[in-house]
């Protein structure tokens, strides 16, 4: 979704951080990426459908098994205790807050991602059909407020996947083989 | 809350081994997955081209193409903008105006079915219908949109002229240039919603030759590519007709 996605935003690449735009032409050049609208709005409006029923499978899933629990935060205690793992994280504080499953920032994170998401859907069918759905459209300030929105969120996933990968690849061999096979070892007295 | 992880207690080495099973399956398995999401990709944007994209994007396209058409109602309108909103609209396509336009000359055919057109009309004739007003969004399907105020009869107002009340119209519109170098298909529906016009007037003056003059089509609920300029004929037909950009890798219906 994000590459096709940068097909279509080739041919019309107007956000800037500052003076800065975020992929310049020379970027779209040197990944022969450019010229390529056409290709892009067949493949955004091909895998779309895939990327919805996945999602739905998804949160059905967490809501059927229950691990809905340990994914969603369940008090406002876990944005003080989501910045306690960030320091102690970043190494700037000793102790980590007591954690169930997923720690408050991962709850926070992973339940941002499926709101996230869910924007991602609202805002491209805002973009997709701004005339049959305008009232959608209007909740996003319109069909250039809608595609703004719908850019930034993108820009949020890729700086959740980098963080992620980053923090898979700190915890070590253990977490990645429990994160797929489901089991770690422990000691039974633990 | 209880503790939903599950425990499995085992002698040490037994527990190293058993993990080491699972490990191996677990990752074989997703292994397989990964190949096959990757074949699936491959597949997707590899088979057999129809139209500029390969086929099952073209068939998914369509498809979308007609859960869009059978939502799309004259009830959903364009919303409409104040005129200090109005905005200078880019004049983007030229194909089908590279010959230089006598307005003297300029005639509309309009056709019934297959064949020549069985009628020439001049833009006296268009202008006959009642005038519609109107200031929408001009959305490009390059991303880009603008405000404009056109003016011009509706498509709907004109087709009433030539078909009985209650006749059974046929199901699509093509619309050409006069050498038939730039054309578009338009479903039946879309083309009768009450803001589907045949424009003369942009921003209360006569439409210029870059924005399709004498007369274009505006269709506020299609992309900027179905908007075609310098409109030379008008054929009603019951075939889906041919589209330049649907040709090219573009959506057929391009609705919005």
């Amino acid at each position: 979704m994000i590459w096709s996605g940068l097909l279509i935003y080739w041919a019309y690449p107007i956000y800037t951080a500052g003076p800065i735009h975020f992929f310049p032409q020379s970027l779209f050049n040197a990944l022969h990426m450019n010229q390529r609208l056409a290709d892009g709005m067949a493949m955004h409006f091909f895998f779309m459908w895939l990327f919805v029923i996945n999602g739905i499978l998804y949160v059905a899933y967490t809501i059927w098994s229950g691990e809905w629990r340990l994914l969603v935060p369940q008090s406002f205690s876990a944005f003080r205790d989501a910045w306690y793992v960030v320091l102690h994280d970043l190494h700037l504080r000793h102790e980590a807050p007591t954690q169930e499953k997923y720690n408050a920032a991962q709850q926070i994170s992973y339940t941002a991602i499926v709101v996230m998401g869910i924007g991602s859907v609202l805002t491209g069918l805002a973009v997709y059909k701004p005339v049959q759905l305008n009232w959608l459209a209007g909740l996003f300030g319109g069909y250039a407020g809608a595609r703004y929105i719908h850019f930034f969120l993108t820009m949020g996933y890729c700086l959740f996947f980098i963080v992620h990968v980053v923090q898979v690849a700190l915890s070590g061999w253990n977490n990645f083989r429990g994160m797929v096979v489901g089991y770690e070892l422990g000691n039974e007295n633990e | 809350m209880s503790d939903r992880r599950r425990t499995i207690v085992l002698p040490d080495a037994d527990a190293r081994r058993e993990l080491r099973r699972r490990t191996r399956r677990d990752f074989l398995i997703g292994g397989l997955v990964a190949v096959g999401a990757i074949g699936g990709y491959e597949w997707v944007t590899h088979a057999k081209d129809d139209n500029g994209e390969p086929w099952p994007q073209r068939r998914v396209m369509d498809f979308n193409g007609k859960l869009a058409h059978s939502y799309l109602s004259n009830d959903h309108l364009m919303p409409t903008f104040r005129p200090d909103q109005i905005g200078h609209l880019k004049a983007n396509g030229d194909i089908g105006m590279k010959q230089p336009l006598d307005p003297s000359k300029w005639k509309l055919g309009v056709a019934m079915g297959e064949g020549d057109p069985s009628l020439m009309l001049t833009l006296a004739d268009i202008q006959m219908l009642p005038k519609i007003d109107m200031i929408t969004q001009f959305c490009c399907i390059e991303g880009w949109n603008q405000i404009v105020h056109w003016g011009g009869a509706r498509f709907s107002d004109f087709t009433k002229k030539y078909f009985q009340p209650g006749a059974n119209l046929p199901k699509y519109v093509y619309m050409a240039t006069a050498g038939e170098d730039y054309y578009v298909g338009l479903d039946m529906k879309s083309a009768l919603h009450p803001q589907t016009l045949l424009a003369y007037e942009q921003n209360g003056a006569p439409l210029e030759y870059d924005h399709g003059a004498p007369l274009r089509l505006v269709i506020p609920v299609k992309y900027g590519i179905k908007n075609i300029k310098r409109i030379g004929l008008i054929r009603y037909t019951d075939e889906r007709p041919a589209d330049y950009w649907a040709e090219e890798g573009y959506d057929w219906f391009a609705g919005l």
